[in-house]
């Protein structure tokens, strides 16, 4: 076993995913096959070897710091799913 | 009988729109006359933009009426991959966590294809944010292939190609993160073009890999691509990815000229499995470039066998980054909870389908401590490697040839049972990605089926005109491109 199910519940804890007990057990049957299957990667020698993040063919462009769009509090606001004001409203996090 | 509206390809239709021998609404109305006709079978679209398209198509005919400039794609017909935002037209990326969500505003590419005279008439559907090959990741519709409704048309940009190739659009946009353009052109028989990594503006493109993903163009040929492409190509200050290099002319890259042209053929994409008409097929495709005066050298990218695992782990680690966002608070759904953690939890486990779940988990567990260096480092390094096998290959070469896919379009449900299966759909089409190369895809054969076959172009970073070039020249001699699905 790549994985255990302790783990699959740990990790979904980080992923913020709530993780029904059949999803649970579904889940670590895929990610120990998928993890299974993609374990020849060690076999790879890669000591000598710099990780590509990105494929930087040109260097970053760099822009002015300028504000170029307007404020469009209204626009934005539209699709929240709950609201106040121009504000978006949240469950309370302070007791 | 005088050929329907639909079937012109779309540099004739721009032809015949700005000499006004048809009027720009009247080529967009019967567009949404196939639509309405054809998409009840095949499930192209998840959203219609029939009121709008009408309005933007009027426009451009009182722009020629008034003599203006009207634009390269004026009164155009396009479809839009629904991870692709439209000011004011759902978006949702195939996912039901973005079910209701209506972008305030256009991306790059949706603006540049606006401002050259397109006209969007709907969203095309995808596997939910792109993550997947076969477009039945979708949580809001399932997509057919128009060649034959038992069968998928490849994803994840499904959507794109079954518009296309069903003649519903003249062309469309699809993005491409592993193979997502490329792989539904191949199963649909349409053209399509994954161009360099910064060759594309990626602002207002709903993230899923963001070193991976691109916006390219489908087309039913090579020269209906390269005019898409002139479209949405160059630089944009919001997207400080996308190149500042001049855009060339695609279109004078068709000149024919193949002669003398070096063409690699890697022997690691011609594999043990692959199903023998594929393989046949892309090889007297190589042979008909070699008449043409193509020099075909024989290739090696050794690293290939690891790409499938390199792509997963680097692919998944940025989606489960990026679909961080998604959590109830600012836009799309929410799950009500008194406690905002739960709020969260429940939000994403409602929001989001078994595949996007099972990539969040890989990449988060890829990321996670005492786990980073095994997969996510060594994926990262690994992708160097193979990045330096094209470096070396390109040295040699011009450009490379190769199929698309191992086999063509495989059953609904055929390969929903294990994950892996289905990730190795991909097999011929992610390295591509990770080495942030052109490559481009057009139809050489089908099987005995009548499913089409297809051929990969691959080319040096910003060499889009190479991959063209060759496409083109291949399309001028051969008729695979011609054909279509009935009706």
């Amino acid at each position: 076993m790549a994985i255990t199910r302790d783990e699959v519940r740990r990790i979904a804890a980080l992923a913020r995913l709530r993780l029904e007990p059949a999803e649970e057990e579904r889940l670590t049957a895929d990610l120990d096959h998928i993890l299974e299957a993609f374990a020849r990667l060690s076999t790879v020698d890669t000591s000598a070897v710099s990780p590509t993040a990105q494929v930087e063919e040109d260097r970053t462009a760099f822009r002015d710091d300028a504000v170029t769009n307007p404020p469009a509090t209204d626009a934005l606001l539209v699709g929240a799913p709950a609201r106040d004001g121009r504000f978006f409203r949240v469950p309370k996090i302070i007791e | 009988m005088p050929e329907a509206l639909h079937d012109l390809s779309l540099r004739e239709a721009v032809t015949r729109v700005r000499q006004r021998a048809v009027s720009a609404a009247d080529v967009t109305r019967a567009a949404l006359a196939r639509i309405a006709a054809v998409d009840t079978g095949i499930g192209a679209f998840l959203t219609l933009n029939e009121v709008e398209a009408i309005a933007a198509a009027e426009a451009i005919d009182r722009r020629i009426a008034a003599g203006q400039d009207p634009g390269s794609l004026a009164g155009i017909p396009i479809a839009v991959k629904d991870n692709i935002c439209t000011a004011g037209l759902r978006t949702t990326a195939g996912s039901r966590i973005l079910e209701r969500f209506v972008p305030a505003f256009d991306a790059t590419v949706t603006a540049r294809l606006r401002a050259a005279g397109a006209v969007v008439v709907g969203k095309a559907n995808c596997d939910e944010f792109g993550m997947g090959s076969s477009t039945e990741n979708s949580a809001l519709g399932t997509t057919r292939n128009p060649w034959d409704p038992a069968r998928v048309p490849g994803g994840s940009s499904g959507g794109s190609a079954v518009a296309v190739a069903a003649r519903e659009a003249y062309g469309a946009l699809g993005t491409d993160t592993g193979g997502s353009v490329r792989l539904p052109s191949a199963f649909c028989g349409v053209v399509g073009l994954k161009p360099t990594y910064g060759r594309v503006s990626r602002y207002g493109v709903i993230a899923y890999a963001s070193s991976l993903d691109q916006v390219g163009p489908l087309a039913r040929d090579v020269a209906d691509v390269a005019v898409l492409l002139q479209a949405i190509a160059g630089h944009d200050a919001a997207d400080s990815t996308a190149s500042p290099r001049p855009v060339p002319s695609y279109a004078a890259a068709l000149d024919g000229k193949v002669k003398g042209l070096r063409l690699g053929l890697p022997r690691e994409y011609f594999v043990e499995g692959m199903q023998p008409e594929v393989e046949s097929a892309v090889r007297a495709a190589v042979d008909h470039l070699a008449n043409l005066g193509a020099i075909i050298e024989p290739v090696s990218l050794p690293h290939t066998e690891y790409a499938i695992a390199t792509y997963y782990l680097i692919a998944t680690a940025e989606a489960s980054s990026n679909l961080a966002r998604y959590d109830g608070v600012r836009y799309g759904l929410r799950e009500a909870r008194a406690v905002l953690g739960e709020m969260y939890e429940a939000t994403r486990a409602r929001g989001f389908g078994a595949e996007v779940k099972r990539r969040i988990m890989l990449g988060t567990y890829a990321l996670s401590a005492g786990y980073y260096d095994a997969y996510y480092l060594k994926a990262q390094q690994v992708r160097t490697l193979i990045r330096m096998d094209f470096q070396k290959v390109f040295d040699m070469c011009d450009a490379l040839v190769t199929p698309v896919s191992p086999t063509t379009a495989f059953r609904l449900g055929e390969k929903t049972a294990d994950p892996v299966t289905m990730y190795l759909s991909d097999i011929f089409t992610i390295s591509v990605n990770l080495a942030g190369l052109p490559a481009l895809a057009l139809p050489c054969g089908a099987d005995k089926a009548g499913l089409p076959i297809g051929l990969q172009v691959i080319g040096r970073p910003f060499d889009e005109e190479t991959v063209l070039r060759v496409g083109h020249a291949y399309e001028q001699s051969t008729e695979w491109h011609r054909r279509r699905p009935a009706p």
